[in-house]
C-alpha cells in the first residue's frame, strides 16, 4: 500500500489518521501542504522521526522548494522524491490510500 | 443488485473496495460526495465496504434535522444503502468512544472494528477511495 497526505499536520488530521491506520512497512508520501510535516524543527518533527522507524517516509520535493525548503531542512530519514519516482511508487507499491 | 436500463453487465471484475469517511458531514463538501461515489459503485456490481474513521463517524449519527442549514441530510441515503446490497459498514471503535458514541446511535447496522483491524481492513483492499 501506497498512503499519500497533502494537508498540513498543523491544520487537519490527515498526518496522524494515516500513522494510525497504516501498516507496519507501509509506504508514506508527504506530498502539497504536507511537505510540513517532514520539516525539522517542528512540534511535529517528533511524530515523523518516530514514523520513520516503522515506515519508509518520502517527500515530494517539488512541494518542498515551492514552499522555500530543500533536503537539508528535511527529517532524517524521510527521503525527497520527485515526480517521476511518485509515479515509479504507484505502480511498485498500489494500491494508494489518499488522506485527506 | 437492481438492473439499470441500458448498462449491460459485461462479467467483469470484481474488485474489493473500501470507502473510508473521516469527515464530519455537511461542514465540507467530502462526505457527500463519498456517498455519491457509493451509489455509482452500486451500479457496477462491485464488492463495496464503507468505513467511517475520525470524525467520519458522524456522518450517520441519528438525528440529523438539516431543516435550518437548507442542507439535504445524508442519512435518507445511508438508510437505502441496503437495497443497494450495500451493507458492509464498518465504524472504528476508537473514532466512535472518543466522540460518546455507542453502536445504536447510528441510523444503520455496523460492525464495530477497532483500529488495528481497521488497519487490516485497508489493507486488504484493492481500491480505497477516501475523504
Amino acid at each position: 500500500m501506497l498512503h499519500t497526505v497533502n494537508k498540513s499536520p498543523f491544520e487537519r488530521n490527515a498526518f496522524k489518521g494515516c500513522l494510525a491506520r497504516a501498516q507496519k512497512d507501509s509506504v508514506i508520501l508527504l506530498f502539497e501542504d504536507a511537505v510540513y510535516a517532514a520539516i525539522k524543527g517542528t512540534t511535529i518533527e517528533s511524530v515523523t522521526v518516530r514514523a520513520t522507524q516503522d515506515f519508509k517516509v518520502c517527500v515530494l520535493g517539488p512541494d518542498l522548494k515551492a514552499r522555500g525548503y530543500d533536503e537539508g531542512h528535511v527529517v532524517e530519514g524521510v527521503t525527497v522524491v520527485d515526480y517521476g519516482d511518485f509515479v515509479d511508487m504507484v505502480v511498485a507499491y498500489g494500491p494508494v490510500v489518499a488522506w485527506l | 443488485m437492481p438492473e439499470i436500463e441500458g448498462v449491460e453487465n459485461t462479467g467483469g471484475v470484481i474488485k474489493k473496495f473500501l470507502y473510508l469517511n473521516s469527515k464530519a458531514p455537511y461542514g465540507t463538501v467530502y462526505a457527500l460526495e463519498v456517498l455519491e461515489m457509493i451509489l455509482i459503485s452500486a451500479a457496477f456490481e462491485q464488492d463495496v465496504h464503507v468505513a467511517f474513521v475520525d470524525d467520519g463517524v458522524y456522518q450517520i449519527k441519528r438525528g440529523h434535522d438539516t431543516k435550518g442549514i437548507e442542507m439535504k441530510s445524508f442519512l435518507p441515503t445511508y438508510r437505502a444503502l441496503e437495497g443497494y446490497d450495500i451493507e458492509k459498514l464498518y465504524v472504528e471503535k476508537e473514532s466512535m468512544e472518543e466522540r460518546g458514541l455507542r453502536a445504536e446511535d447510528f441510523i444503520v447496522p455496523v460492525t464495530v472494528t477497532n483500529r488495528l483491524a481497521m488497519s487490516h481492513l485497508i489493507a486488504s483492499m484493492d481500491v480505497v477511495l477516501g475523504g
